[in-house]
């Protein structure tokens, strides 16, 4: 099988560029090793658990793993320390309105975290359309189906769920209709 | 990175500005022509390396475009509006430009294209015209482009194409299942499909490796070189000349001139933000449809106050865009779109304005697939549907492997009040002027996006679709633009445009103008086959003068 590839392979890119493919092919695979992230670097672990219950509305773990089984904090704590550091304070005021909902709707309660399921999807429903909503959707998808190496979508988790293989090498038929169906 | 190593004191004979779709190809014809040259890229140097399978670094970050945090973007709908930070635009930035992260559609353009002010007549609010050249005089230079940079095609299958001199040099790409769905309906509905002309190797070419099918084309780097960008091409050519040095984050702040009003050289920012001043013979700017006509206005002097080469007052005016809508397609099957490259087959019959419609303007459809996971996950799905929650996730485990989309690329007139300017206020992280973009839609253009749409919808469903849907069209939707044209216009009356018909400003007599904001109309878009036929026609017309002592300084 494995030598069979190699000629196919072969044929597509021409034997002086099989290296060349080889390399490209080992450093996708570098790229998804998923990295643990035991540890946040910029969210405080209460903070964590209460964007976490957001998240996991989002892509809840019904039917199998969501946002929360795929890592999708630890991607929204490396985000904040990186690359996206400058959306800190837009966290900080977006959960303060957060809270503030959830103070309405149930005066009583404590935190996201600890609100039952229908609950948290009522206090969702209250902030959906907020722009702080969509950089957290946004943050969840990217963080849910984005490369694992950013501490996210941890054992492919997204990736299984809408049926996207990352490969480097892939063959035709790529589909049923080019396959000759109908 | 292997090329010759020049002194900023040294006056090379061309200095080109921007190592991308144009630019990497003078710089390959003037080296190899025996001349001296320098390459100023405000970019880095990445190569295959460094490209990774990565949505995060490549469509969230920006990663091979320009950084808004550096370079910061204004946009205004019209000249009595204040303009706001908004990235309107998108380009290239890495030695390669565009070409790197292109999807690599390879269009040339049409005879029709280049006359539609006759064909057509007078459109109210627009300034189409005709081009100062016809198809017939960049068709040998098309030819060119394909052969040297690596074409995939399949000649004379698009019935509405010119003639061509030559076929393609490789063979089309694998059919996928959305060009096979395409394919079958569009011949139902008596349309004309045809394999994709793409800039991507069929086949193993010139030493570079065969397309292997991973799926990451548009807005990224080709991993294996089989995408036919200027970095794995021609670039590598001009080094290897010894004669071209490529010198990367080099950021060009102003070409200066001469008591006589030549271009003598430019100054730029070094990685470091030192200032340096390189000395030329020639000028060749390459820095795209917006970054060129920015420069420009950045150049300014006592000699050329409103900036160089702008006696018209055209330079940054009539800028067009990317415009087009597209529509979507569920199917029973899985389609895994994912794999390969974006596009395999494309329609032409639509492509021709036609008075009969009551509006100017025609498209160019193509089967594809527009997204990579996180982005499906986002805007993929219909407008209809859940954007969180059990449902929602449930939606995406089907729609993204049995969706594909019908993009129609559609024209964009040039209007006098869309430009890129220079902002009054924000400035770059350099301290220039950040680049301020004015635009509004033409109602003709929207009219065209429109009429296109329903033209989609009408292939998705002869193809058998469960379900289509459109995504709006607001201007918000064609927003950042990626293919920047017609801001220093080519033509015969220097009053009316900025470049003569060989490129060259008609104000400065040794300073050259070559990218898509020569562009005096923007066909049905897919800009870069008619970019790199210019950029070969152009220094085919520079070599020959400057064979001719146009070069003495």
């Amino acid at each position: 099988m494995q030598s069979t590839r190699r000629l196919w392979l072969s044929q597509c890119v021409g034997i002086a560029a099989l290296a060349e493919v080889a390399a490209a092919q080992q450093h996708a695979h570098e790229a998804v090793q998923s990295s643990t992230a035991p540890a946040f670097q910029t969210l405080d672990p209460a903070t964590a658990a209460e964007i976490d219950a957001i998240t996991s509305q989002i892509i809840p773990s019904s039917d199998g793993p969501g946002a929360h089984e795929a890592g999708v904090i630890y991607f929204i704590d490396r985000a904040l320390s990186t690359f996206d550091a400058h959306l800190r304070e837009a966290y900080r005021t977006g959960m303060a309105e957060v809270q503030q909902k959830r103070n309405e709707l149930y005066p009583k309660s404590t935190s996201v975290a600890a609100l039952a399921g229908e609950q948290q999807i009522k206090l969702v429903k209250g902030i959906e359309t907020t722009p702080f909503f969509e950089l957290l959707r946004t943050h969840t998808l990217y963080g849910f189906l984005g490369n694992p190496s950013y501490g996210g979508n941890r054992d492919h988790i997204g990736w299984k769920l809408i049926g996207f293989e990352d490969r480097m090498v892939f063959q035709p038929p790529f589909g049923y209709y080019d396959g000759g169906g109908q | 990175m292997s090329g010759a190593t020049f002194r900023p004191s040294d006056a090379v004979d061309f200095l080109v500005i921007g190592a991308g779709a144009a630019g990497g190809v003078v710089a390959k014809e003037l080296s190899t022509a025996g001349f001296r040259v320098v390459v100023l890229e405000q970019g880095p140097y990445l190569t295959e390396k460094d490209y990774r399978h990565d949505e995060i670094r490549y469509t969230y970050q920006a990663g091979l475009t320009n950084d808004t945090k550096l370079q910061p973007i204004t946009y205004r709908k019209n000249e009595s509006e204040q303009a706001k930070p908004v990235k309107a635009i998108m380009y290239g930035r890495q030695v390669g430009g565009g070409s790197v992260h292109f999807t690599a559609n390879y269009w040339r353009f049409h005879e029709s294209d280049f006359e539609e002010r006759s064909q057509f007549g007078d459109v109210p609010g627009a300034a189409l015209a005709d081009w100062p050249i016809k198809y017939a005089d960049l068709e040998p230079y098309y030819t060119k482009a394909e052969y040297d940079l690596g074409i995939s095609g399949l000649g004379g299958a698009n019935p509405f194409e010119g003639p061509r001199s030559k076929p393609y040099p490789l063979p089309p790409m694998p059919v996928k299942s959305s060009g096979v769905l395409f394919e079958r309906a569009t011949k139902k509905l008596g349309l004309h499909p045809y394999p994709a002309p793409m800039a991507i190797l069929s086949q193993p070419y010139q030493g570079r490796a065969g397309c292997v099918h991973c799926g990451f084309c548009e807005y990224f780097g080709c991993e294996v070189r089989a995408k036919s960008s200027t970095l794995v091409s021609v670039i590598p050519v001009a080094e290897k000349t010894g004669r071209c040095e490529i010198r990367p984050n080099s950021y060009v702040r102003k070409i200066e001139t001469d008591a006589q009003g030549r271009a003598t050289g430019a100054v730029y920012f070094d990685a470091n933000k030192r200032e340096i001043f390189q000395r030329a013979k020639a000028v060749v700017v390459c820095a795209n449809g917006a970054e060129t006509a920015r420069l420009l206005l950045l150049s300014k002097s006592k000699r050329f106050p409103h900036g160089l080469a702008n006696s018209s007052g055209l330079v940054g005016k009539h800028l067009m865009w990317d415009n087009g809508g597209l529509a979507m397609g569920l199917f029973e099957h899985p389609l895994n779109e994912y794999k390969s490259i974006q596009v395999t087959r494309v329609i032409h019959d639509y492509y021709r304005a036609d008075p009969k419609r009551g509006f100017y303007g025609g498209a160019g459809i193509d089967a594809r697939f527009n997204y990579y996971p996180a982005n499906f996950a986002l805007q993929g799905l219909p407008a209809d549907a859940p954007k969180w929650g059990a449902e929602y996730k449930k939606m995406l485990g089907t729609y993204f492997t049995h969706t594909m989309t019908l993009l129609a690329h559609t024209s964009s007139l040039a209007q006098p009040g869309n430009s890129i300017s220079l902002d009054p206020d924000l400035k770059d992280a350099w301290g220039l002027p950040a680049t301020r973009v004015t635009f509004d839609h033409h109602p003709d253009d929207v009219a065209t996006m429109k009429w296109a749409l329903t033209k989609q919808i009408e292939i998705l469903e002869a193809a058998g679709a469960q379900k289509t849907w459109t995504s709006s069209m607001s201007l918000q939707d064609n927003m950042p633009s990626v293919h920047l044209m017609g801001t220093c216009r080519m033509g015969n009356d220097p009053q009316q445009s900025v470049v003569n018909r060989y490129n060259r400003a008609h104000d400065v007599a040794n300073l050259w103008i070559v990218d898509g904001s020569n562009f005096v109309t923007a066909a049905r878009q897919q800009p870069t086959a008619t970019i790199q036929a210019l950029a070969y026609r152009a220094a085919d017309y520079a070599i020959q003068n400057a064979k001719k002592g146009d070069l003495k300084a």
